[in-house]
């Protein structure tokens, strides 16, 4: 039996619409969202944070994209859990993204629940949430969006674009796209495409969220509920694919939850039973199901190769971006083989590229932990891109 | 920061702004070498976590990989140098090392300790020992040197491969260099350590 959430009929991201925590720029009928799909999206909103100091020539801007359920609260607390920003381990003051040096921006990718309009929003035609009549996005038109905010900054060229997992995919289609806007790029712990297993595990995770019957077709807001089971199911099965074999066994092993022995029940016995529901529950209360929805769908269709003739160098040809990619030897989400195809790309387009994998246990997941090593290269390379493009810097990250 | 002569010596060889690829370029000391004095468009490819680490701290752009594996994903002709200093011992497959750096570089750039030097064949031949020597300073069950060679086997795998030698430096125990009218047979025996330049055939 899937685990009862504690709040199941408040959805987090009209919470977030009504009372943003970060800043919203809005984008009028003058400025629509031409989507791949041929359609477009207008009125439309980015929520998005900021961190450090923009310099005077605007040359030390990072943009960081977030991964399928991360946000624009990179660091400090967040608004909803209550909890320290999702990669405060590589983010803040002294750290490889030292915001005493660059100034970070994080959005919230449109098709999202934390303010950036996304299947929650107000449809304007209707007057009603869009729902399942939200247009499919892709990553490209994530990175669109993030296009007209950077405009908005008025930043023409990033010094860097960070990002893990969907976040590298976005650094991917940012360099491909836009190589005049971004003098470097980190893709960690990501794909040029996303593979067969991977739909695979989207796929168990949106039918988990379309099979519970509180999901009305995609119209639960309208009936004042959630589909927060099926949500939690989904986290769930997907939590299990950003750790390693090894790293659930060291963590858990067969060890029992608050309990001597096995109760002959479904309960939940076993601490990763336990752990797993936990998971799924806290997820429910800060997560829209139909974006869960609609961020997998754009994963799922993330190919950067197939869009230029099934060979991916072409995608980067004559790039000038330096490029620095990341792999976790334990990642069976996004192995380093995929990696390994995007480095074999570059070389091939004569980009420069330099490629680290990282030893770890510690699975997908190791890209928002402590891995020293990649805080070593990850601060590193921002060093000698910045040098490159001229920002002095103070070695104790005093100032700019 | 004194160099290694033969970084030296192989950065007389490389013409100013060409593309270079190091292959095993360690904490990326030759790479930097040849930014400084050559102007080049470096890349290298190195197997240690740190050593990448310490060359992408330095600005170098290198690949955490394997010479034995992964020199097949590199296109043909993409650099106009590839450059192997003191690594090709410590392969695997030399030989397929040697012709993926002739494909992919339009010079190729080998150094290597010679198992032929004198000092080497006294310490086999009269104390019966494996050799420890400058440019081999490991015993044995330490070494990760799997494919040592003389002057004339690597000359003869060059022959094999098709591949012309260009230029051949013998550098003697003191990192003197030997006169080149003592030919191959001279290095051969004098030479603890040559640098070959060479081109496809």
């Amino acid at each position: 039996m899937a685990p009862s959430p504690r709040k199941p009929t408040k959805s987090p991201s009209s919470a977030e619409n009504a009372v943003p925590h970060s800043e919203i720029v809005q984008f009028g009928p003058e400025t629509p969202l031409v989507l791949e799909s041929g359609q477009s999206l207008s009125p439309w909103q980015m929520a998005y944070k900021t961190y450090g100091q923009l310099n005077a020539d605007k040359s030390n801007a990072i943009l960081i994209c977030h991964a399928l359920t991360g946000d624009q609260f990179v660091v400090g607390t967040h608004p909803v859990t209550q909890k320290s920003g999702w990669w405060e381990t590589l983010i803040g003051p002294g750290k490889a993204i030292n915001t005493h040096r660059y100034f970070i921006i994080c959005a919230n990718v449109v098709g999202g629940c934390m303010g950036s309009t996304g299947p929650a929003s107000i449809d304007p035609a209707t007057g009603q949430p869009y729902a399942l009549n939200f247009p499919v996005i892709t990553i490209h038109d994530m990175v669109s969006a993030q296009a007209h905010l950077c405009d908005h900054l008025g930043i023409e060229t990033l010094l860097a674009v960070v990002g893990g997992s969907m976040g590298g995919m976005q650094v991917l289609s940012w360099a491909s796209r836009f190589p005049h806007r971004v003098f470097s790029a980190l893709p960690i712990a990501t794909a040029a495409r996303h593979s067969a297993q991977n739909i695979a595990f989207n796929e168990v995770g949106r039918q988990a969220v379309m099979a519970d019957p509180q999901w009305h077709s995609g119209n639960y807001l309208a009936q004042d509920t959630l589909p927060a089971r099926g949500l939690a199911v989904a986290r769930m099965a997907a939590h299990i694919t950003y750790l390693s074999e090894h790293s659930m066994h060291t963590k858990f092993g067969r060890n029992l939850q608050d309990r001597d022995k096995i109760t002959f029940t479904f309960d939940a016995d076993f601490q990763v039973e336990s752990y797993l529901r936990h998971q799924g529950v806290s997820f429910v209360e800060r997560f829209d199901a139909n974006s869960y929805l609609y961020l997998t769908r754009a994963m799922d269709y993330f190919d950067l190769a197939s869009e230029h003739g099934g060979i991916l160098s072409t995608a980067f040809a004559g790039t000038n971006t330096r490029f620095c990619v990341v792999s976790f030897t334990s990642d069976w989400l996004f192995p380093p083989r995929d990696s390994m195809a995007v480095v074999h790309a570059l070389i091939a387009a004569n980009a420069r590229v330099s490629y680290v994998e990282i030893e770890t246990d510690k699975g997908h997941d190791a890209f928002l932990l402590h891995e020293p090593q990649m805080f070593a290269a990850v601060e590193g390379f921002l060093k000698s891109v910045a040098r490159e493009r001229g920002i002095h810097m103070l070695d104790d990250g005093e100032g700019i | 920061m004194t160099h290694r002569i033969d970084h030296l010596l192989i950065a007389n060889m490389v013409p100013k702004g060409a593309r270079v690829l190091d292959v095993g370029c360690g904490d990326g000391s030759l790479l930097l070498l040849l930014r400084e004095m050559r102007g080049i468009d470096g890349r290298g490819i190195e197997l240690s976590q740190n050593n990448v680490n310490a060359c992408v701290a330095n600005g170098l752009y290198v690949v955490q990989g394997d010479a034995d594996t992964d020199l097949r994903d590199f296109p043909d002709n993409a650099f106009d140098v590839v450059v192997l200093s003191q690594t090709i011992q410590a392969t695997e497959k030399p030989k397929d090392v040697l012709q993926h750096m002739l494909r992919i570089g339009k010079t190729a750039i080998v150094s290597f300790p010679n198992f032929g030097h004198w000092r080497v064949r006294a310490q086999v031949l009269c104390m019966g020992r494996m050799p420890t020597t400058r440019q081999l300073d490991t015993h044995w069950y330490e070494s990760e040197n799997i494919h040592l060679c003389t002057v004339h086997d690597f000359v003869n795998l060059c022959d094999e491969l098709g591949a012309r030698i260009e230029t051949m430096l013998p550098l003697t125990s003191t990192d003197h260099l030997l006169p080149q009218v003592l030919g191959t047979w001279g290095a051969n025996i004098l030479a603890a350590q040559v640098v070959v330049s060479m081109k496809r055939g």
